[in-house]
């Protein structure tokens, strides 16, 4: 696919408001389901891969005003401090508005180790809060997850461009 | 709606908005960290993603009542285990009620205060958040169901943790190994009393302020002393697993082990904080009564 394929996507083809909360809260739903100790490391951020998503696909509709609430969210479930999560998704959602072009001329695949950079970023302003509240370093494996959320990645962007490409294709017919 | 395409809609500048933002949640982390403020906003999150939480026990729900269907085997020698397992403890129990009786004419014979019986309510435990930095579970009763914060979590081996936000209809427990935490314990061995805390680290605890001569071994169990009112007295917290007595530092470092764990979906017991025994009770109100009197003699 080409860039110019996604912009004129972009005009004709956005993704239906409720799709995109359905996604997001699926991704809280994912983030939420008991595991046990040794996946809990593992699990990747399906929130901030969502969110990274649409802010490189709808960014019109998914902004730094969405991330901030979602990472209130997460921050409740998660019963960490008030505006952890939010200020790390609004910086990921930053630069991922900014690097969307860029973003959008590789495949899925090549995509991958840019958004896995972006997880990363993500997890290292929550840690750089844990430290200045005076948290331990919990140990290298905390970065586990970014890795797994980057190999995720082309499984998630491909599942979410499905169906909401399915959903209307034949409209734009 | 607007007949401009999306595509040339523009708020405001992306910077102007990244500033407000980080401005925003670095003005909330300070408030609550700092203020208690946002207990209210927490709780209203809370409810309103209780559905959730519940759509996310699901999974493991159906699976549990999956195996309940099959395992019919397994059922029959855990029920034979079971059976096995309620005639030593109601040995065990009958004991108990003998102690208990024998304790407490003791006890008056000392006129020394009454233990304490809690209350209890039997939980699950929901989700553990995936956050490294703070030791939390979340558990399905709230405070409609009678949780209140500060009460105690225990499971069938020993203590987990206290409940710090109690929700409508979940609660936040903070595990014993959270680094804020902190738990007044004694060694079961010679009754030596201490204060275990938390270090963050799954499974462990510190012993603080232990002499570097003193009384313990590898092995020795802890168990709650009491003191503060906030556990009860005589719950299994850990065992002591590692000690290194430096001459050069005044204090021995002890770690130990917890003996409960938590696991996903494990039932848990929440028992209701210790409260004052009666008779403090009656000498508050003899107390407030005299006040009274005094004030109508007064007038």
């Amino acid at each position: 696919m080409t860039p110019t394929n996604y912009s004129k996507e972009e005009i004709t083809l956005p993704a239906k408001s409720w799709f995109i909360i359905l996604s997001l809260l699926v991704g809280l739903l994912l983030n939420l389901l008991p595991v046990n100790e040794s996946l809990l490391i593992l699990r990747p951020d399906f929130v901030a891969l969502v969110l990274l998503f649409w802010g490189a696909y709808q960014p019109q509709r998914v902004g730094m005003s969405v991330a901030f609430v979602m990472g209130l969210l997460m921050d409740v479930v998660n019963s960490s401090m008030f505006g952890q999560h939010a200020l790390a998704y609004s910086v990921m959602i930053f630069i991922v508005l900014l690097l969307r072009r860029r973003i959008h001329v590789f495949g899925l695949l090549k995509q991958a180790p840019q958004i896995g950079l972006l997880l990363l970023f993500a997890q290292f302003i929550m840690l750089l809060t844990e430290l200045l509240k005076r948290s331990d370093f919990p140990g290298w494996h905390y970065f586990l997850a970014s890795f797994t959320g980057m190999l995720l990645w082309p499984l998630i962007s491909l599942l979410l461009k499905m169906s909401h490409s399915s959903k209307h294709d034949p409209n734009a017919l | 709606m607007e007949t401009t395409p999306q595509f040339f809609r523009h708020g405001p500048s992306l910077l102007v908005r990244l500033v407000f933002f980080i401005q925003l949640s670095l003005a909330l982390m300070v408030v609550d960290t700092h203020f208690k403020y946002l207990y209210e906003a927490r709780q209203t999150i809370a409810v309103a993603l209780y559905p959730i939480q519940n759509l996310a026990h699901l999974p493991t729900a159906i699976s549990n009542l999956a195996n309940d269907f099959f395992i019919t085997q397994d059922l029959a020698d855990e029920n034979a285990r079971f059976k096995q397992q309620h005639l030593i403890d109601s040995g065990k129990l009958q004991q108990l009620s003998a102690l208990t009786i024998e304790n407490e004419h003791l006890r008056n014979l000392l006129e020394a205060t009454q233990k304490n019986k809690s209350k209890t309510i039997l939980a699950e435990i929901r989700s553990i958040p995936r956050d490294p930095f703070n030791l939390t579970v979340i558990l399905d009763k709230g405070f409609q169901n009678g949780a209140q914060n500060g009460q105690v979590i225990v499971d069938h081996l020993g203590v987990i943790g206290q409940i710090t936000h109690a929700y409508p209809w979940s609660s936040e427990a903070t595990l014993i190994t959270d680094k804020d935490h902190s738990i007044p314990v004694q060694i079961l061995r010679n009754g030596l009393r201490s204060v275990a805390s938390g270090t963050g680290k799954y499974k462990t605890l510190e012993l603080n302020y232990m002499a570097n001569n003193v009384d313990i071994q590898e092995g020795d169990q802890i168990v709650t002393s009491g003191i503060g009112g906030v556990y009860p007295s005589g719950l299994p917290v850990a065992l002591v697993s590692k000690i290194k007595r430096d001459i050069s530092s005044a204090f021995a470092y002890i770690i130990c082990t917890t003996i409960a764990g938590v696991d996903r979906n494990k039932q848990v017991l929440i028992l209701s904080p210790q409260l004052p025994p009666e008779n403090l009770m009656d000498s508050a109100n003899i107390y407030l009564e005299d006040k009274e009197s005094e004030k109508n003699d007064a007038h």
